[in-house]
């Protein structure tokens, strides 16, 4: 079997389990396994396709598409075939073996996460479609199946954050999710219009092409960095990129095994996966905005999450934090290693989220860590996991997490030593900080010390088979050894120097960064450098980058950690001294900085105002108008109607009456007595004949 | 097959239905409704013989021999009385690529509703004569290829509308009818005044070589026909074709409704029974549209083009005014109606990109807005049925007691949203696609974007406040969907799933007809532009 078949069977298996078990859902309690044994068998096809694409095909992008709309030639256009497609290279098999995985050990944990619950099969539906739709996003090779796939994401995002209906607070946080990400995706949208506009394709590798070619929309780089912008503001919105990070913490109303798979691993990874797919016509400048935002992203959520108490919301505003992250390297070119942290990230952050649905769980849905503690004793596994993936997102060495984060901080430093910019550096070494402080104090106010809510910790319990295999499978993944042989250089694993590399840029030389203009390729630079990079200069700077880097984060990651244990463990400063002492700051972490406050009273609250003005205007004047003109007709009616009465008809009686009173007059003549007669008619004669006596 | 008058078959076949109402008994409500359903039924199927019939390489538009199932007689000759000359009239029916989508479109809500209005038991026989006397008028609107028959049809279908409101309706239905049919026959003088301009501009030459006026469309589409001094001529310099363009585009508009002829559409949704509403938004809006393509745009095509800009930020408001003004309302049909006002804006934006993907998307639009508003109205009146109130605020929960009909209700809304896989999608991309294809109105194209946020908005807002949410206990006991309902909301789901994933079974129905009327607008208008 070829493998776009595979691909294509691995795409529509979940969809197939989303049918299946949402209309046997309803009268066959077993309709669950259904998915679950689907999903696990679409994870199995995918370990084939991974296997098969890295070590049959390499280097080869295999590439597949049919016509889904032939318009034939049409006028004034040329030819229009929409296209849709897949495309398989080693980003996207590895992202769909990431998807796979994650999904599997979600469906697994939820089995007994979720049992008991009402719509038990429903739930497992759900995920199906997302699953579907997230693999979808993955394997495209045109923007335009990218947004349908991403608007099925929005969709599933929906149905599983709101899964809780019951509760106002889920189904506004699904509301929130889908509205908020719409707003982003009209950006994209607007982009994809530009591109159609100008290249009259979808194709993601037709339009680098004809980038490559010279051809840009409206004919100037400045068109081509908007449009890279508007593409970015959809990534902005599924990745919870500042301003539209708000849906993210939101999100967390979703059942615990959801925020693992929406919000750690694959919804808020596609927009960093978008990014990853249109990085080759992404301008210079594009790419410095989309940094900027990534960094704001990446240091606001930090500091929100240092004063969060919910376990959910301290790991939503770290992933938020987290993507950020990676869209900064992005921006900055540090192109592999944003990619790679984007893996890294999913299993470990996933482990989390599920750690921590293992702590709701047999903390009886409590999620204030404040009411928390001392777990280590009662869920020794849960906690050796939490910690492993806890010390991976704090980028300790001999983790993934630290092999990934030291790429993207040494990416920071390179682009400093490159341009002269210290912005991005000094974001990412105080947000690596930030993280190991925000993410130890979690994990010491969960697991250490004394229990604060005695009851809920004497019926805490380690979690079933189920829930715990998930927790292990991916906190090994955290370790260093499944990326590269040296736990401290991930340039020399397979991943880096092998699968993942950066792409061959599309935009004209004038448009780029200075550093990513290619120079003539020098011969003596080891091959495996060159994959890594746009240049030598740029590689250079890498390198250069590389051990202080090391040094660096290491001492920032263990002084955020140092601190935690200061302020939790040891108790040696008090926080919340520490907090009134800086109140304003204090309030404005946990009050996440007003966004919400913000948005609603301005975005919400005037669009509603204007759209209740606008009721208004129809009700009164628009209506009103119309009405108002039925009441003057009829007004006017009126007036006629008395003119015709009074004076038409009044003219008519009139004349009536006259002829009457004259009738009445000449009656009197009319007695039908003869002699009466007799005389008139004698009178009448003498009458004529005086008349006529003069003739 | 060709000598099988189909089109007359589907367009008289609720005629003849009716006439046969009329002589059963008025206590047979059983054989009524069923003689209707049956009547619908056939109409479908010869919807479906035409669909297979239909050959998708002749294009029409402005080209006689290229219309198909044509049938052409004379209807009414009447030799010459002083100045007016002979009157020849045609009876004179054909399709295109454009109006067979809308036939189909026609069949199929009216058997959908005429399931929908097997629940009416006031009087039944006189509803389902008027029911069929509406789906004659309709029909027959979109099959006319003369314009004397055309506006006999389009006013045909105003009088059982007004009945069937001011009878069969709610509360406040005398005002709701009233309001509808001053508001029609206002728009249909404009247009009555029109057609009779063109018919003494437009001459016909007869075979024996003598020239008559006529009222034949196709003959009104080419300016050779134009003799040089009639009033609507190209050719006379003082000519009325602008007023006259005016006056048959406000005469359509309305219809659409196009703000600000729009606020006859939701007293009458908000009046009308169910199976009324449905018709109403499901195929009587799209004769506005239509008609602005098949006669404005064909006829008048410079002006058209001069008057673009406008009727793409008509098209523009609609989306945005109908979705804010939406947002505000608290009754669900009015929520509903207000939505369909924004919907068909896209129509309008999608007609004014003078290109074949925005007319694509407009008459797709046209066909999709009809099924998926169709089966947002059922929607309302599944519940209306069940709780008898549409307040918004007044429910809460209903997922938790009627799971199966709070499936069916997300799968119509995210369709209105757009959502793709779903028809809604398809259209609304083709509509900007097209649009911001043309220079000209690029900027309403990307204002009129947010009308896709806003529809998100009140949509998912109105499901919040139904369906999700604590259920309230006051609707414990209402039951979930039943047959009939299934009947009527299953079909119209799998026409929008199927046209969702496989959007070409309608894009390629009309594509030559699109494709043709791009060409024609572009020289025609040229050509009539350049006169002046």
């Amino acid at each position: 079997m070829d493998l776009i078949t595979l691909s294509v069977i691995i795409l529509f298996i979940p969809l197939l389990g989303f049918v299946l078990t949402l209309f046997t859902g309803m009268n066959f309690k077993w309709a669950f396994l259904i998915e679950n044994v689907l999903i696990v068998l679409g994870f199995i096809l995918s370990v084939v396709l991974l296997y098969n694409k890295l070590s049959g095909y390499l280097d080869t992008d295999i590439v597949s598409e049919f016509n889904w709309i032939n318009l034939g030639i049409i006028p004034f256009f040329g030819e229009i075939i929409i296209k849709l497609g897949i495309k398989l290279d080693n980003v996207a098999v590895i992202m769909n073996f990431t998807v796979f995985l994650i999904s599997m050990v979600v469906h697994l944990f939820s089995i007994d996460y979720m049992k008991g619950d009402k719509r038990y099969s429903r739930y497992f539906a759900y995920l199906g479609l997302f699953t579907f739709s997230m693999t979808g996003i993955v394997v495209t090779n045109n923007v335009l199946m990218m947004y349908i796939f991403w608007e099925l994401v929005g969709l599933s995002s929906y149905l599983l954050i709101g899964f809780w209906f019951e509760k106002k607070s889920a189904s506004d946080a699904g509301k929130k999710a889908f509205i908020v990400n719409r707003i982003g995706d009209l950006g994209m949208f607007a982009g994809i219009l530009i591109l159609f506009v100008t290249y009259k394709t979808f194709s993601f590798q037709e339009i680098f092409n004809a980038v490559a070619a010279g051809q840009l929309p409206f004919n100037s780089e400045f068109w081509l960095t908007i449009t890279g912008l508007l593409l970015f503001c959809g990534a902005i919105g599924k990745s919870a990129q500042f301003p539209l990070h708000v849906w993210l913490p939101d999100a967390m109303e979703g059942p615990t095994p959801v925020s693992a798979l929406i919000h750690a691993a694959t919804m808020v990874a596609a927009g960093v996966y978008f990014i990853v797919r249109i990085f080759p016509i992404l301008s210079g400048d594009a790419l410095l905005i989309i940094a900027i935002i990534g960094a704001i992203s990446a240091f606001i959520p930090a500091t929100i999450a240092l004063t969060q108490n919910d376990i959910k919301r301290v790991l939503a505003y770290s992933t938020v934090s987290q993507l950020g992250y990676m869209i900064m390297a992005l921006g900055i070119g540090a192109y592999v290693f944003a990619f790679f942290h984007l893996i890294t990230h999913a299993f470990f952050k996933a482990c989390l989220f599920l750690g921590s649905g293992s702590v709701i769980h047999s903390m009886h849905h409590e999620q204030d860590i404040q009411k928390m503690g001392g777990l280590r004793k009662k869920m020794p596994i849960t906690y050796a996991t939490f910690l492993l993936a806890t010390l991976a997102l704090s980028g300790i060495p001999l983790t993934s997490g630290f092999l990934s984060k030291d790429g993207i901080l040494a990416g920071t430093l390179a682009y400093t030593s490159l341009t002269g910019n210290w912005f991005f550096t000094f974001i990412g070494f105080t947000v690596a900080m930030l993280t190991a402080f925000y993410m130890f104090r979690l994990v010491i106010l969960t697991f250490h010390g004394e229990p604060k809510n005695k009851e809920k910790y004497d019926h805490a319990h380690e979690s079933p088979f189920f829930m715990i295999m998930p927790l292990v499978l991916l906190s090994g993944l955290s370790i260093f050894i499944w990326y590269t042989p040296n736990p401290f250089n991930a340039d020399s694993g397979w991943v880096l120097s092998k699968w993942v590399k950066a792409p061959t840029l599309s935009v004209p030389e004038s448009a780029r960064y200075p550093f990513m203009v290619e120079e003539q390729k020098q011969e003596s630079i080891v091959k495996q450098e060159e994959e890594v990079t746009f240049s030598h200069e740029y590689t250079h700077a890498m390198h250069s980058a590389h051990v202080p880097t090391i040094f660096l984060s290491g001492f920032v990651a263990g002084l955020g950690i140092l601190f935690a244990f200061l302020f939790y463990q040891w108790k040696k400063l008090d926080p919340n001294k520490l907090a009134a002492k800086v109140k304003p700051l204090y309030n404005l972490s946990y009050n996440k900085w007003y966004f919400d406050e913000f948005y609603n009273s301005v975005f919400v609250g005037g669009t509603l105002a204007f759209s209740n003005f606008l009721r208004w205007i129809d009700n009164t004047i628009i209506d009103g108008i119309v009405n108002g003109s039925a009441t003057l007709t009829r007004g006017v009616s009126k007036v006629s109607g008395k003119f015709d009465n009074g004076v038409v008809d009044g003219l008519v009686n009139f004349t009536a009456y006259f002829s009457g009173f004259i009738g009445l007059l000449f009656r009197k003549f009319q007695t039908g007595k003869v002699q009466t007669y007799i005389v008139l008619v004698i009178f009448s004669l003498l009458i004529l004949l005086f008349l006529f006596k003069s003739f | 097959m060709a000598s099988f008058p189909i089109l007359s078959w589907i367009t008289l076949l609720p005629i003849l239905g009716m006439v046969i109402i009329l002589f059963i008994p008025k206590n047979q409500e059983k054989i009524i409704k069923g003689l209707t359903l049956l009547i619908t039924s056939i109409q479908v199927i010869l919807a479906i013989v035409i669909l297979a019939g239909f050959n998708y390489a002749k294009g029409g538009v402005f080209d006689a021999s290229s219309f198909q199932f044509i049938e052409k007689f004379r209807w009414i000759d009447i030799e010459g009385f002083s100045w007016i000359g002979r009157v020849k009239i045609d009876y004179y029916l054909g399709i295109d690529g454009l109006s067979v989508p809308l036939v189909l479109l026609t069949a199929i809500i009216c058997f959908i509703s005429t399931l929908s209005s097997f629940s009416i038991n006031k009087s039944v026989k006189g509803y389902f004569a008027m029911f069929l006397l509406l789906d004659t008028g309709m029909m027959g609107v979109f099959v006319s290829l003369d314009f004397f028959l055309f506006y006999i049809f389009w006013e045909l279908m105003l009088l059982p509308m007004y009945f069937l409101i001011g009878i069969w309706g709610g509360p406040r239905k005398e005002y709701a009818a009233i309001k509808f049919f001053l508001y029609t026959l206002l728009g249909s003088v404009f247009i009555l005044l029109a057609v009779i301009g063109l018919y003494f501009s437009t001459t016909e030459t007869l075979a024996d070589g003598s020239k008559v006026f006529t009222f034949n469309m196709i003959a009104m589409m080419d300016p050779a026909n134009y003799s040089a001094d009639g009033i609507l001529s190209p050719f006379n310099p003082d000519n009325l074709r602008f007023i006259a363009f005016l006056g048959l585009f406000i005469g359509f508009a309305i219809k659409i409704p196009m703000f600000p002829f729009h606020t006859w559409l939701p007293d009458a949704h908000v009046e009308a029974p169910t199976a009324i509403s449905v018709i109403l938004a499901g195929v009587l809006l799209k004769m506005g549209t239509y008609g602005i393509l098949r006669v404005n745009y064909t006829m008048f095509p410079e002006i058209t083009k001069q008057l673009i800009w406008y009727i793409a930020l008509f098209g523009m408001i609609n989306i945005i005014y109908g979705a804010l003004t939406a947002m505000a309302q608290k009754d669900f049909k009015k929520l509903i109606a207000y939505s369909s006002i924004s919907h068909m804006g896209f129509v309008l934006l999608g007609m004014a990109s003078l290109n074949t993907l925005g007319i694509s998307g407009a008459v797709l639009q046209m066909f999709n807005h009809g099924t998926i508003t169709a089966m947002l109205f059922l929607i309302v009146g599944v519940i209306y049925d069940r709780a008898h109130t549409r307040d918004i605020d007044g429910f809460g929960g209903l997922a938790v007691q009627m799971p199966i009909y709070t499936g069916f209700t997300t799968l119509a809304f995210f369709a209105a949203i757009g959502l793709p896989g779903l028809s809604g999608f398809i259209s609304e991309a083709f509509v900007f696609l097209g649009s911001f294809g043309f220079e000209t109105i690029r900027v309403i194209a990307i204002i009129s974007t947010l009308g896709i946020l806003l529809g998100a908005g009140y949509m998912l807002w109105t499901l919040q406040r139904i369906y999700l949410g604590k259920l309230n206990e006051k609707w414990a006991t209402l039951t979930d969907m039943d047959m009939r309902e299934y009947a009527m909301l299953v079909p119209l789901s799998l026409i929008i799933i199927f046209l969702g994933i496989y959007p070409s079974a309608m894009l390629d129905l009309m594509n030559t007809s699109v494709n043709k009327m791009v060409q024609f607008l572009s020289e025609s208008g040229k050509f009539l532009g350049s006169i002046k």
